[in-house]
C-alpha cells in the first residue's frame, strides 16, 4: 500500500471509535460527567494548539517564500533595517500577544475543569474501599451497617447515575487509579488515604489500569469498572453478600476440602468457610468475575487451572506459589472455585 | 617533606592513590550486585496437601526430631539475597507469625531477636521448627506454607537476631518501629540451649 493510500485509512480506524481495539479504555468517548470535563479540556488544549501549529508553519512557509535571495555579486547588507523589519517586530508583537491570550484561556479552562470535578454532587453515594496491591486491587464495599460490608477483587460494579467515592490505599508501593472512561488518575500513596469521585451515566464494561510503575507486573494490574443500572446493581451486591454455598458435587466437595487443608486458605478468603485471610483476592464469588489475575486471563476453568498451577509463569513475581496438585486434586479445586457463583 | 619527594613523584603517587581507591570502591560495588538477584522459575516442591504434621511424642527440645531431614542446602535458602529476606519478613505478617512472637521480641511465643534458641538456632533447625511445630503451641506449618516460603521465613528470623549477612537484611520500615532495623542489629551469638531448657 502507497503512503497516501495508509494515510486516510489511518485517520479513519483513529477517527472511527468501532476500531479501537478497547472501546472501553477511552478519554474521548466520557460515560461521566468527570471524563467529560476532562475530554473537553482536552479538546480546547487541542484546538488552540493545532491552531497555533498551522499559524506557525504557515508563518515559516511565508518566510521561507519571501526571502531575499542574495547571489555572489550581491553587496553586503550592511544598511540600517528599513521601516519593512520595523512592521515585522509589530507582528512578533501581536503573535505573542495572542499566545499570551491563548495561555490564559487554557489556564482558565483548566482551573474551571478543576472546579467542575471538585463539584460532583454526592449525595447518595456508593463508598467503595480499593486498596493496590502487587499487583492486583482489593476493593471492600462500605456499608453503615458492618454485616453488609463485603469484599471483591479487580473488579468494581457501580450502578448507573449514582455518584461513587472511591477511598484509595496502597499496601506496598505507589500504585495509581486510572479508568480514563470515567475519570481522571489518581495516586495511591502507602500511608496515606486519597480520594476520587466519579459517576457513570451509561452502562458498560470501562478498563482500569494502574497507572503508576508500581514493578514487574504493573502492565497486567488492570480492573474491570461495570456500570449497570441500579436494580441490577442491589442484585449484584446482594449477592456478593451472601456466603459461598456448599457445593453439592462430590469432586468440587473434595475441591473445598483440598483448599482448606492446604496452602489456598493461609492467603485467600471464602465467606462460609474457615478461609478469612486477607493477603490475597477475596475468593467468595470468584467465578462471577469476568477476569482472573488482575485482568491478566480470562476467567475460564482452563485458565484457572493453569494459574493455580504456575502462577509464575504466567506473572513472574506475583506472589501466589506455585502448586504442585496431582491434576485429579487440580481440578476438584477448579471444580470448587466454579461454585463459587 | 617537599625536599623528599619531588612533586613530580608526589603527584603519581597521589594518581596511583586514587586509582587504587577506585578499584576498591568498584570491587565494593560489585559485591553488592547480586544482592537482590530474584529467581522467577523456583524449583517447586511436590507437597502433598494432605500430609499430617509428624507425630510430636519424640520430640525433644534440643535434640534433632524426625523433622530435621530437609537441609538449606537441598531447599533454596539464601540468606545473602535481600529479596529472599524480604520476602520472608512479609509472610512473617501474612503467616500471622506475629500473632505469637509480636515483632520479634516475643508475647505467646517465645522472643525471636534474643540469643536464646530452644530448637537450635541453625536454618535447618529452624525449618523444621516451622513446618513440624513445637511443643507448648508452635504449630506445624507442614503443607500449609510452600517450603520455598518457609526457606524465606528461615532466613528472616535469623536476621531478627543479627545471624545473617547485614547487607542483605531488611533496613527501616515504612513505619514506625519500636526496634532498630535488621541490617542493624548487633548479632546476638546464639545460645542453643541443650534438652534440659525446654520451656
Amino acid at each position: 500500500m502507497k503512503a497516501h493510500a495508509i494515510a486516510p485509512a489511518l485517520l479513519a480506524a483513529l477517527a472511527s471509535p468501532a476500531a479501537w481495539p478497547q472501546a472501553a479504555h477511552d478519554a474521548l468517548q466520557p460515560a461521566g460527567p468527570q471524563a467529560a470535563h476532562i475530554a473537553s479540556l482536552w479538546w480546547l488544549a487541542v484546538a488552540i494548539c493545532a491552531v497555533v501549529f498551522v499559524a506557525i508553519l504557515a508563518a515559516l512557509a511565508w518566510a521561507l517564500w519571501r526571502a531575499p535571495r542574495a547571489q555572489a555579486s550581491t553587496p553586503p547588507e550592511i544598511s540600517p533595517p528599513p521601516a519593512a523589519e520595523r512592521r515585522h517586530a509589530r507582528g512578533v508583537a501581536i503573535a505573542l500577544g495572542v499566545c499570551i491570550v491563548l495561555l490564559v484561556v487554557i489556564l482558565v479552562g483548566s482551573i474551571s475543569t478543576d472546579r467542575a470535578l471538585a463539584s460532583l454532587p454526592l449525595q447518595d453515594a456508593v463508598h467503595i474501599d480499593l486498596t493496590g496491591h502487587q499487583w492486583w486491587w482489593e476493593a471492600t464495599y462500605d456499608d453503615p451497617q458492618p454485616d453488609r460490608i463485603f469484599h471483591t477483587a479487580n473488579e468494581l460494579h457501580v450502578p448507573v447515575g449514582r455518584p461513587v467515592i472511591v477511598t484509595l490505599h496502597s499496601d506496598d508501593v505507589i500504585h495509581s487509579f486510572w479508568v480514563p472512561s470515567l475519570d481522571g488518575k489518581k495516586d495511591l500513596i502507602p500511608g496515606r488515604t486519597a480520594q476520587i469521585e466519579f459517576r457513570a451515566d451509561r452502562p458498560g464494561d470501562y478498563r482500569g489500569q494502574c497507572a503508576e510503575y508500581c514493578g514487574l507486573q504493573h502492565a497486567f494490574m488492570a480492573l474491570d469498572v461495570i456500570a449497570m443500572p441500579p436494580g441490577e446493581y442491589a442484585a449484584w451486591a446482594e449477592a456478593q453478600r451472601r456466603p459461598a454455598a456448599d457445593p453439592a458435587d462430590p469432586q468440587a466437595r473434595r475441591g473445598r476440602d483440598l483448599f482448606l487443608s492446604g496452602t489456598c486458605m493461609m492467603c485467600h478468603a471464602i465467606l462460609g468457610t474457615t478461609a478469612s485471610a486477607r493477603s490475597a483476592p477475596d475468593l467468595t464469588h470468584v467465578a462471577s468475575r469476568a477476569r482472573i489475575a488482575a485482568g491478566r486471563l480470562a476467567n475460564t476453568p482452563e485458565n484457572l487451572a493453569a494459574w493455580i498451577h504456575d502462577p509464575q509463569a504466567i506473572k513472574p513475581g506475583a506472589n501466589m506459589p506455585a502448586n504442585l496438585l496431582a491434576p485429579d486434586d487440580l481440578h476438584a479445586v477448579v471444580a470448587y472455585l466454579e461454585t463459587l457463583r | 617533606m617537599s625536599s623528599r619527594f619531588p612533586s613530580r613523584a608526589r603527584h603519581r603517587l597521589r594518581a596511583h592513590g586514587a586509582a587504587w581507591l577506585c578499584v576498591a570502591l568498584a570491587l565494593v560495588f560489585a559485591a553488592g550486585c547480586e544482592r537482590e538477584t530474584r529467581r522467577f522459575d523456583p524449583k517447586p516442591v511436590p507437597s502433598d496437601l494432605r500430609t499430617q504434621p509428624q507425630s510430636l511424642p519424640d520430640l525433644q527440645p534440643g535434640q534433632p526430631g524426625p523433622g530435621m531431614r530437609e537441609t538449606a542446602s537441598a531447599g533454596r535458602y539464601d540468606e545473602k539475597s535481600a529479596y529472599e529476606v524480604a520476602q520472608g519478613k512479609m509472610l512473617f505478617r501474612w503467616y500471622n507469625c506475629s500473632g505469637c512472637h509480636a515483632q520479634g521480641g516475643g508475647n505467646m511465643g517465645p522472643a525471636l531477636m534474643d540469643t536464646s534458641w530452644i530448637y537450635g538456632s541453625d536454618p535447618d533447625s529452624v525449618f523444621s521448627t516451622i513446618m513440624d511445630g513445637r511443643p507448648r503451641g508452635m504449630p506445624s506449618f507442614r503443607g500449609r506454607i510452600p517450603e520455598a516460603q518457609v526457606w524465606e521465613l528461615v532466613a528472616y528470623v535469623r536476621s531478627m537476631s543479627g545471624l545473617i549477612p547485614n547487607e542483605a537484611a531488611p533496613n527501616r520500615d515504612e513505619g514506625l518501629g519500636g526496634a532498630p532495623p535488621e541490617s542493624m542489629r548487633k548479632p546476638q551469638p546464639p545460645k542453643d540451649s541443650d534438652a534440659k531448657v525446654g520451656g
